[in-house]
């Protein structure tokens, strides 16, 4: 069998990806018996969702604490959001772009920041995201500043496409990022995550693997950040990178299960949840869901997929 | 004129970002934790004294002290409730601590600065100087706060320098930052060590957020912008080196000022953080980082 099948064959042996694809088949067919308030809430929980498995990608396999995900996210967002008011191209052109401008991007970010390690790293890409958010300040009259971009198109009025589209984007997401998770490559990563000295005696190119690593996960980020634009047809600041929206995709993937990919997605699912659930509690919802977080850091820290699973952390 | 109104405010500036980066790069040094709830730890510091002083009436002196207290309090709460079970933990990878240490500490910073925010608001606050009045310097008007602000600091830094090296206690901190396991070869409780590091820590996070409270005031959303600074001022001068840290905070902190005078307030921050890039760049470990 060639190492394609194999790989193929490993990806669809697991037991965890059946069950996923089982709910991702009863999810599609929400639309049909629940509100529109709620897709709509789920529909912005899959993108969130993408940006989790994306950002578990780094940490969870290259162990690299990426304090930055909104750079990455917010450039294909605004990318693609910008061309879109500028010349209203396609959709499918905007989203292109915003997903190459996230390479790009994280090209350009990762190749100092890899230079460096562990916190460093983190501190580079934080300091990315601050420059970022300076820039959309500053050059107000292309990003619309501080209150924000409208876009003139959406892919879709209708609720119930949006979220098909969102499931549909999610999964394929999903898979691709589970089959590299779980292919060599994975492996590769994990191990020069642990210890990056020893993986390159083996003789394997370390750098290179985090940097294509990088460039999956800010490919995905882009796109969905791009998509998430066209889905609510406004881009700002707050929305898409400030910090703050960088740390609950971080608090989705740490709950969710760190090392799982899925378990993103689920993370994140019970973050937005959780989010629209305590809104009449105002700031202290966000209060609530920190600590929450900070207790599946400090008891579980194999997060949610990891107890369902019960996948046990080697010591 | 503006030379010298960019000398004395950028001095006074610098040596508020000296002393809060100071405990920040102690406790990296000593053991190796980066605290990224530090900025919380100083907002919950001022607001602390802002709520003694303002609501409870009690004065700006004892106002101050119950700041510093308050902070000293709550980084102790840091360290037993978030950084040493983490420390502790089996469920972990040894090698993949830090990062946890990073995520759970950043956590805590935004539970904290939700809660404040929650009981009291996102306004920012000022607290009492506890010196009033304008002084004139070189033909600058400058509030008295300001200087008292500046003394404060390096008095404070000259008497860390003091208890670090002229000690017992101070050099087995020393030792702890060299080599953690040659000290407790010697007879030295390693527990007290970083007890005592964390307890200093909090102290100089208290007076910093204190003072920073009197010369600018912060409000919640200070938080992640105080974190970011002192993160990058310790990286810039070298994580765990007290004297690059030092030289580092003046480097920034005159950058965002002469930015602020000679260009405009809007782009402060900017210069700081391309010359954090391009010394990662360049030079990863930092201005007098160790390897």
């Amino acid at each position: 069998m060639s190492p394609a099948f194999s790989l193929v064959g490993r990806i669809f042996s697991s037991r965890t990806l059946w069950i996923s694809l089982i709910v991702v088949v009863l999810a599609s067919t929400l639309p049909l018996y629940v509100s529109g308030y709620i897709l709509g809430l789920l529909t912005i929980a899959y993108y969130f969702g993408v940006f989790s498995m994306a950002w578990d990608l780094l940490f969870g396999f290259a162990n690299e604490v990426n304090f930055g995900p909104t750079f990455l996210i917010g450039l294909g967002a605004y990318t693609a959001g910008i061309l879109d008011n500028l010349y209203q191209p396609p959709i499918l052109l905007c989203l292109i772009a915003g997903a190459l401008a996230a390479v790009t991007g994280g090209v350009v970010l990762a190749l100092p920041a890899l230079r460096v390690r562990g916190p460093y790293f983190g501190l580079t890409t934080l300091v990315a995201v601050l420059m970022l958010q300076n820039f959309v300040v500053v050059a107000a009259g292309l990003t619309g500043g501080e209150i924000g971009l409208t876009v003139p198109d959406v892919i879709s009025i209708d609720d119930k496409v949006n979220y098909w589209i969102a499931l549909g984007f999610m999964t394929v997401s999903g898979l691709i990022l589970y089959g590299i998770a779980r292919s060599p490559v994975g492996l590769i990563l994990q191990a020069s995550g642990q210890d990056a000295v020893q993986a390159g005696a083996l003789g394997f190119n370390v750098t290179k693997h985090k940097l294509a690593a990088f460039i999956i996960s800010a490919f995905f980020s882009g796109l969905a950040g791009a998509l998430l634009v066209f889905y609510l047809g406004a881009a700002s600041v707050g929305t898409f990178i400030d910090v703050t929206v960088g740390v609950q995709v971080i608090i989705a993937a740490v709950i969710g299960g760190r090392r799982t990919i899925l378990g993103a997605v689920l993370g994140s699912i019970f973050l937005i949840g959780a989010n629209e659930a305590l809104r009449p509690l105002g700031d202290l919802s966000t209060f609530i869901v920190s600590a929450m977080a900070l207790v599946v850091v400090l008891l579980f820290p194999s997060g949610l997929l990891g107890l369902l699973t019960r996948t046990k952390e080697a010591v | 004129m503006l030379f010298w109104q960019i000398l004395i405010d950028g001095f006074a500036i610098s040596a508020l970002y000296a002393l809060g980066a100071t405990g920040f790069t102690l406790i990296f040094g000593v053991s190796g934790v980066l605290n990224l709830s530090h900025g919380a730890l100083m907002v919950a510091a001022v607001v602390a004294a802002w709520v003694a002083g303002g609501d409870l009436g009690v004065g700006s002196y004892l106002g101050a002290t119950i700041g510093v207290l308050v902070g000293l309090a709550l980084t102790m709460l840091t360290y037993f409730a978030v950084v040493r079970p983490l420390q502790l933990t089996r469920k972990i990878r040894e090698q993949e601590k830090e990062i946890f240490i990073l995520t759970a500490t950043l956590l805590w910073g935004i539970m904290i600065q939700e809660l404040i925010a929650y009981l009291y608001t996102n306004n920012a606050k000022t607290v009492l100087p506890i010196v009033e009045g304008v002084v004139m310097i070189a033909g600058v008007r400058t509030p008295a706060n300001e200087i008292f602000t500046a003394v404060i600091c390096w008095l404070v830094i000259g008497l860390l320098w003091l208890l670090v090296n002229r000690t017992r206690a101070g050099k087995a901190v020393l030792a702890a930052s060299m080599n953690a396991r040659g000290v407790t070869l010697l007879g030295i409780e390693l527990s007290f060590v970083y007890v005592a590091v964390w307890a200093i820590y909090g102290v100089l996070v208290g007076i910093a957020g204190v003072l920073l409270g009197m010369f600018l005031g912060v409000s919640s959303y200070s938080v992640g912008p105080l974190t970011a600074s002192a993160f990058s001022i310790v990286v810039l001068g070298g994580l765990g080196s007290v004297s690059g840290s030092l030289i580092a905070a003046y480097v920034v902190g005159y950058l965002e000022t002469i930015t602020a005078y000679l260009v405009s307030p809007a782009y402060r921050t900017i210069p700081a953080l391309l010359l954090l890039v391009f010394v990662m760049y360049v030079r990863p470990r930092g201005l007098l980082g160790r390897r």
